[in-house]
């Protein structure tokens, strides 16, 4: 259970860009969550409220967006999304694939109103 | 209302941190492998184990971080190589200023391997880089042998896989050849070593393993 340590990461990356623009309130942040992060999006947004609560940022809210583990096929050339832990190429069928995607923890937005 | 794209890291200030690290053991030409595991699989013992077969020479430090108590850093340190406890106070994992802080009293040109031993979880770790070469995640057969599928992001980005207390197999349920094909669906032909650091078995390799490791990143430095 690190989401919450997860979450005060982002309310710090909320401030500082905050602090960037004097009267603007933020209303939204946007984030994006791979599938192998190790954060789980229901935990984060429990953390984030619970840290939001009873702060000038309230009422501010998380928008998680998930993002699902990719896998690249060399013999093929193609990056393809992950289903149900199945690794093999939808093309040629082979399991020697890497890793290419699914461990983002990004910032993605804000939306602020002046 | 007004959207503004910010498109970075969510531990960018820790990353930032991290190839500071990275940075560092490189130009020292330093091996720094962060050991993962859920609590009570070994970690611990695997160290002593290693601290116990390597020449009294080795230019090896270990950092060990739990919750609370010093407790691991007494059990390593009776080997006579640097060992120092990285006490969290709650939180569950190590991160990059931890790592940098614990290192900074420490002469880094005095070493060429560093073991970091993480706390013990299998899911928080994995989202904190600490600057390693490699992470190594550690699996015993006292554990569940569908462990990484139901943990594939520390499973995905480690190097190796150890599956300790194989001396334990043959009063457990553990299936070993389920356990390496979970392994290798969720990270395709990552390394794994079997050993028990009760009977010594498998010890050898890993050793091996290390200092195969180790190498490779003084070529890295040569290359440079």
């Amino acid at each position: 259970m690190h989401e919450l340590s997860i979450a005060s990461a982002i309310l710090d990356a909320v401030r500082s860009e905050a602090d960037k623009r004097p009267g603007a309130h933020v209303t939204k942040v946007g984030v994006r969550i791979g599938a192998l992060s190790g954060v789980e999006p229901e935990a984060l947004t429990f953390g984030f409220d619970v840290l939001v609560q009873g702060t000038d940022l309230e009422p501010l809210v998380l928008v998680i967006e998930p993002v699902p583990r990719r896998q690249r096929c060399s013999a093929c050339d193609i990056t393809f999304e992950v289903t149900e832990d199945n690794l093999a190429c939808p093309r040629c069928a082979s399991d020697a694939t890497t890793l290419a995607g699914g461990e983002e923890l990004d910032l993605a937005y804000l939306e602020v109103e002046d | 209302m007004e959207r503004i794209a910010l498109e970075k890291k969510v531990l960018s200030e820790n990353d930032r941190v991290a190839a500071r690290l990275r940075e560092s053991f490189r130009e020292h030409g330093i091996l720094c492998v962060n050991l993962i595991s859920s609590p009570g699989s070994g970690k611990t013992s695997l160290l002593e184990s290693t601290l116990e077969r390597l020449p009294k020479d080795a230019r090896v430090a270990v950092l060990t971080g739990d919750i609370q108590t010093d407790n691991d850093a007494r059990r390593l340190a009776r080997f006579g190589f640097p060992a120092k406890q990285i006490t969290t106070g709650g939180t569950c994992h190590l991160d990059a200023l931890r790592i940098e802080r614990a290192l900074a009293d420490w002469p880094l040109e005095n070493l060429d391997t560093l073991i970091v031993e993480n706390v013990g979880n299998l899911v928080c770790p994995s989202s904190y880089d600490l600057g390693e070469a490699a992470k190594i995640v550690m699996l015993s057969v006292a554990e569940g042998e569908d462990k990484p599928l139901k943990y594939p992001s520390i499973f995905a980005k480690s190097e190796l896989l150890i599956l300790n207390k194989i001396d334990l197999l043959p009063y457990v349920s553990f299936d070993m050849a389920h356990a390496r094909e979970y392994a290798w669906q969720i990270h395709p032909g990552m390394d794994i070593l079997e050993v028990s650091c009760t009977t010594g078995q498998g010890l050898d390799q890993w050793i091996q393993w290390l200092e195969k490791r180790r190498k490779a990143v003084i070529g890295e430095k040569i290359a440079d």
